[in-house]
């Protein structure tokens, strides 16, 4: 009897050759709640085993694999895996990067910048396909929507170009999304409504809200950054929601990303705590092909994730100009991550060449000059896989303390802002004023506005000034809005006269929404976003044009072409417009009203159509009424 | 006088006729306007699939070889015998198998099969002789002075779906045909079980319809361990390597699941759609501390903390971005080099040898030890090459477990061949098949009738066409699937159920179902109360006394007849 049972326990499996078979006893192998373990040796009736929970039994159980060796595998060639094998030379790299600029304001700008290449084909057909240092998720969403660039910028707060200069990297506030779809995708706005909600959920971020109403298709702005210069505008969307919140749910996506994670290397300075307490956030991720080489003969995927902060002097500083890492991210560094071929810190000394505006420490030797926006500039480098950087502390901590707060700053070439003009609730103006502080070369931009219908832009109210004077635009692509289904597309290339500001103005009407079409708090007004101006700036220094990679990751992200101009995108403030506002319980009112004047009306008609009228005898005083009454109750004949 | 009589009538033919305009157009128009549009449903199909009979048909071929049966009895040997079990499930659910049985004596060719020098020769040859169809089953008689079976085996069942049985020692000669048959019998209905289908699975794959009664432990485990049937599947392989600075660990993946994996996939392919993918996961770590054992010098894992391991790792694995169909996880864990060699322990506090366990539809997950590659004054970072082999042997055992290949223990005498290069025998395969069809009928049949119900109950939800297009559809599939499982054409069953359930499922899930569009019916009264209480009023209170006013005339012109 015992032997059967046993033969009937155990069940031989045979598999391609490895001939593995698994015991699926559970009494002697699955292991699971403790109370189990304890009673396991006393066999039990059914009826015991009837009153324990169905939920037991998904547990873990053990995978028995009694014979593991492979009959027909070749044991001796992969068993000789150790140490000296030749191992195969992986084809991703991931490199880091942490750039530090003590701001003229007393602030401090901090930019991380995270660089996995790959040299893969998502668009080849294989099914197959095997992650190393490049997410997984992004991998799939690549290769499902056949995504050829894809830009995706989550900000909190918004960059003050007068006070900080020009960041790295550009970023309107709230959430950004613009992504070129390769030319054999043929319904491109089914791919782009799928990928924003696939992208929301990866990124936890409300760009499910990304509709028909707030995506357009600019003509010239958004030129691919990577390698294939297609551009055909219609495998362009882009779509900003200004209204977005970003927060610690998002960082952790993001920070999920990494290959390293937030364990080691320069991710563990990312701390939700310390980042959402600074007044500027920014965390993007690109996506783009680029080329391996200087003769472009293989490319391969670039994944580039970015995060921008500025820490305010007086939030987190106490009032005293001290910098240090521990102070902005409550952290110091002790290792790069081991999977990066490169990792290194930049502090940006350009303005303290004899360290007479603040002093850093501890001191490096190591210096490189990046040309950057026009402008060389100096860093010190701290390269964080050599073991000489961390100090007999093993930990390192930089520490910037300054020594007087002067010092003026470059003031940015192009700058530009923008408001709502006007008054009441039916018309209003944009103003959009771009400031060219050159002092003797204009320069073009483009100008693009994406506006939502239910601001009906009078384009005939269009003016361009400068100096006062009109400034005719040499390109204007419009494409007006349709109630419900698109906005106002308004590009424009002006030329801007040197030291100069011209201004943009349109005219405006504003809708009235449907009473479902509001949002939760109407009274806070309605999101504009941001105007984008690209534009080539001309430089004082001659750019870099040379397209190696051995530059730093903060300076190679745009692709320069020419020596004598170098590439900017300015974001302006986001609008908030008030719209006309009814009264929410107005439905249930106008039902009511109107029922009721039908009704008044009605009952009328009705009376005067069914009742008979006749001439009624003028009705009796009192006194005969009374008389009557009495004389009834009497029971003699009423008067 | 008479002008005021006729000033009554007026406003009496007034009052009658606006009654009737309102009756007579202004509630058909409210009735019109206020309407939800709901699509044509086929309710009394769906209602007839709420009781659902399924018959299950099974052809099995019996072939008597030389030496089994006497010529005389050759030709006395019936053609067909067809035996039927019924079982009744529950209330609304029955089942019938139908085992259609053909008898023939064996040809030449096939003779010449039977007579090479081993089992599996000889099955690889009979194979190559005929084509069977999927769900069917040959048995082949051999005598029982055969040589191919070894010493003990009564029966060997082949790679596809071909089984030798050999007849009993008893048997040898001077016997009738209905004796040979009813010595058969029973052994065939075992190699039934085994190759095609058994009660206890079929029940099982019902368990969406029926709420089982609670059986026994095995059985329950067993039917809760496999995936839900799906129409695709997401294989991931995950390793993990929580330790970057110590390990750089190079895994051919790529190579091992060509090698290994995508040959039984491909074999799967009528069940289910499969796309792998792998990833390498960093500083992964797992969520329990594993113990420092003395007396193995290893550190341990106990079975009790294994349900914990996982959670912290599950964060990172992430799901699939690209489609919803279920994921199945296999992780390799490479410990870090302070805590290894390390071992899960079963609670008897024994070894697991593999060292991997599995959780019931989520996945499996693997220790793979690598200290013993390098020695004490290695120098950090170690490349290590992982053994492919050996990992993919462990996940290829849990990737049957969880799809649910069966691994149902067979009959004492039963010798099993071994399978082939694709992992999986013919026969497993139908198996699953049958079970699958099953599982998806019930699946769909449970869906269909629940949206029926919930749009029965729910009044106002507006039924587009495609939802009835899609339900049609589903009906439309779950008919033909429930008529070829009758007609045994396993393949067309499994493909109509699965288009079944993709039907019903789209239906179900259908967006427009949603729409926020309900008011309760006490909002609608307050809505139409400003307006219908005084429009409705005066015209009752009219009517009453148009009544009121001819039956006092009535009882006047009696009271002038009196």
């Amino acid at each position: 009897m015992a032997a059967r049972r046993c033969s009937a326990s155990v069940v031989l499996l045979f598999l391609c050759g490895l001939s593995v078979f698994v015991a699926a006893n559970e009494q002697n192998t699955t292991p699971t709640g403790g109370y189990r373990a304890a009673e396991a040796d006393s066999p039990r009736t059914p009826a015991e085993a009837a009153g324990h929970p169905a939920a037991e039994d998904g547990r873990w159980e053990a995978t028995e694999v009694g014979d593991a060796a492979p009959a027909d595998a070749e044991p001796d060639e992969r068993d000789a895996s150790r140490p000296g094998t030749t191992v195969p030379q992986p084809k991703d790299d991931f490199q880091e990067e942490l750039v530090i600029r003590p701001l003229h304001s007393g602030d401090i700008y901090a930019s991380f910048q995270f660089r996995t290449l790959w040299e893969t084909d998502f668009m080849k057909g294989n099914k197959v396909s095997h992650y190393r240092l490049f997410p997984k998720s992004v991998g799939q969403v690549i290769s499902k929507f056949s995504v050829r660039e894809l830009h995706i910028s989550f900000t909190q707060g918004y960059w003050r170009t007068m006070q900080w200069g020009q960041p790295f990297l550009p970023s309107p506030p709230g959430a950004e999304l613009w992504v070129w779809f390769q030319d054999t995708v043929t319904d491109v706005d089914g791919m782009w409504k799928e990928l924003t909600n696939v992208l929301s959920g990866i990124f936890c971020a409300s760009l499910n809200f990304i509709d028909s109403t707030n995506t357009v298709q600019p003509s010239a702005s958004f030129k691919p950054l990577g390698i294939d210069n297609v551009t055909d505008h219609r495998f362009l969307r882009y779509a900003t929601l200004p209204r977005e919140i970003v927060c610690t749910e998002n960082l952790t996506p993001w920070k999920k990303l990494l290959p390293c994670g937030s364990k080691a290397g320069l991710s563990v300075l990312l701390k939700s705590e310390k980042l959402f307490h600074s007044s500027f956030h920014s965390q993007a991720v690109h996506i783009r092909p680029v080329c391996q080489d200087s003769e472009c003969k293989t490319t391969s995927w670039e994944l580039r994730q970015t995060l921008n902060v500025v820490f305010d002097l007086h939030t987190s500083g106490q009032g005293k100009r001290e910098w240090s890492l521990f102070k902005m991210f409550s952290r110091t560094l002790t290792e790069a991550c081991p999977l990066a071929s490169s990792s290194k810190i930049y502090i940006d000394i350009t303005d303290n060449p004899e360290g007479e505006l603040f002093e850093l420490t501890p001191a490096t030797p190591l210096l490189s000059q990046a040309v950057l926006m026009g402008d060389r500039r100096t860093f010190s480098v701290y390269d964080l896989t050599q073991q000489i950087t961390f100090g007999t502390m093993r930990s390192l901590n930089l520490l910037i303390r300054w020594k007087s707060s002067e010092g003026h700053m470059l003031r940015p070439l192009l700058h530009a802002e923008r408001y709502v003009a006007g008054y009441g609730l039916q018309a209003g103006e944009i103003h959009t004023l771009m400031y060219n502080n050159h002092p003797y070369r204009s320069f073009p931009v483009l100008l693009l506005d994406s506006v939502p219908w239910y601001l009906r832009l009078y384009v005939h109210t269009l003016t361009v000034t400068s100096k006062g004077k009109d400034n005719k635009p040499s390109y204007i692509h419009y494409q007006p809005s349709k109630d419900r289904e698109r906005p106002h597309l308004l590009e424009m290339l002006i030329q801007l006269p040197p030291n100069c500001v011209t201004e943009v103005t349109v005219q405006f009407e504003r809708a009235l929404l449907k009473w479902t079409e509001y949002t939760p708090d109407p009274n806070h007004g309605f999101y504009v976003g941001s105007s984008v101006v690209s534009s080539l700036v001309p430089s004082i220094v001659a750019m870099d044009t040379n397209s190696s990679l051995e530059r730093p990751l903060f300076s190679n992200f745009f692709p320069c072409k020419e020596e004598s101009s170098y590439f900017v995108r300015i974001y302006t403030e986001p609008l908030l417009v008030n719209l006309p506002t009814p009264d929410f319980s107005m439905p249930y009112n106008v039902i009511c009203l109107t029922c009721t004047v039908v009704a008044v009306g009605y009952g009328s008609l009705y009376n005067l159509l069914t009742r008979s009228f006749q001439i009624e005898e003028p009705s009796p005083g009192l006194a005969k009424r009374l008389a009557n009454i009495i004389r009834k109750m009497r029971g003699v004949q009423p008067l | 006088m008479a002008t005021t009589e006729v000033e009554c009538r007026r406003g009496r033919l007034a009052a009658l006729s606006i009654a009737a305009v309102v009756i007579l157009v202004g509630v058909p128009l409210w009735w019109r306007t206020t309407q939800t549009y709901r699509a044509w449903l086929p309710v009394s199909q769906i209602t007839e699939l709420a009781k659902l009979q399924l018959q299950l048909s099974v052809d099995v071929e019996v072939v008597f070889a030389r030496g089994t049966v006497t010529p005389e009895q050759q030709k006395k040997i019936p053609l067909t015998r067809t035996r039927d079990e019924e079982h009744t499930v529950d209330e609304s659910t029955a089942l019938r198998y139908r085992f259609e049985t053909k008898y023939r004596t064996a040809t030449i060719m096939e003779e010449d099969a039977l007579n090479q020098l081993t089992a599996a020769e000889a099955d690889v040859s009979l194979h190559t002789l005929s084509e069977s169809l999927c769900g069917s089953l040959v048995v082949y008689v051999i005598p029982e002075s055969s040589s191919l079976l070894p010493q003990g085996g009564e029966v060997y069942i082949g790679q596809q779906r071909t089984a030798l049985l050999r007849i009993g020692a008893q048997m040898r000669v001077g016997r009738t045909l209905e004796q040979l048959l009813a010595h058969l019998e029973p052994r065939l209905k075992q190699v039934m079980q085994v190759m095609s289908f058994s009660h206890s699975d079929i029940t099982a794959a019902l368990s969406d319809r029926v709420r089982l009664s609670p059986g026994s432990k095995q059985s329950k485990a067993d039917s809760m361990r496999a995936f839900k049937s799906s129409p695709g599947y997401e294989i991931t392989f995950s390793l993990l390597n929580p330790d970057p600075k110590s390990h750089r660990l190079h895994w051919d993946i790529e190579g091992a699941v060509k090698t290994y994996v995508q040959p039984l996939l491909t074999k799967l392919a009528p069940v289910a759609n499969f796309s792998i993918d792998s990833q390498i996961l960093y500083y992964a770590v797992l969520g329990v501390n594993p113990r420092f054992d003395s007396s193995y010098n290893a550190y341990t894992l106990n079975a009790e903390s294994l349900a914990h391991v996982i959670n912290p790792v599950e964060a990172r694995l992430g799901s699939n971005a690209a489609s919803s169909n279920p994921m199945l996880n296999f992780l390799l864990y490479v410990p870090d080099v302070q805590r290894s060699p390390l071992y899960i322990h079963d609670h008897k506090k024994q070894a697991v040898p593999s060292n991997a366990f599995h959780s019931p539809r989520w996945g499996g997950i693997m220790v793979y030890n690598v200290n013993d590659y390098y020695g004490p004054d290695a120098e950090f970072p170690v490349d290590i090459n992982i053994n492919m082999a050996k990992v993919m042997g462990v996940f290829l055992a849990q990737l049957r477990l969880l799809l649910g290949v069966q691994t149902s223990s067979h009959p004492p005498g039963f010798v099993m061949a071994p399978c082939g290069n694709t992992g999986i025998a013919d026969w497993e395969l139908d198996r699953l098949m049958w079970s699958r069809s099953v599982e998806n009928i019930a699946t769909a049949t449970t869906t269909i009738t629940s949206l029926a119900q919930l749009l029965d109950q729910i009044g106002n939800i507006v039924i587009n066409d495609n939802i009835a297009e899609q339900v049609s559809s589903a009906v439309t599939s779950l008919q033909l699937a429930v008529a070829e499982l009758e007609a045994g054409n396993l393949g067309f069953a499994l493909q109509y159920s699965k288009e079944a359930i993709l039907a019903s499922e789209r239906a179900f899930f259908d967006p427009s179902l949603l729409h926020l569009l309900y008011f309760p019916d006490d909002q609608k009264f307050a809505i139409y109360i400003p307006l219908f209480l005084p429009m409705c009023v005066p015209i009752l209170l009219s009517l009453l006394k148009i009544v009121s006013e001819v039956r006092q005339k009535r009882r006047e012109k009696q009271a002038k007849k009196d």
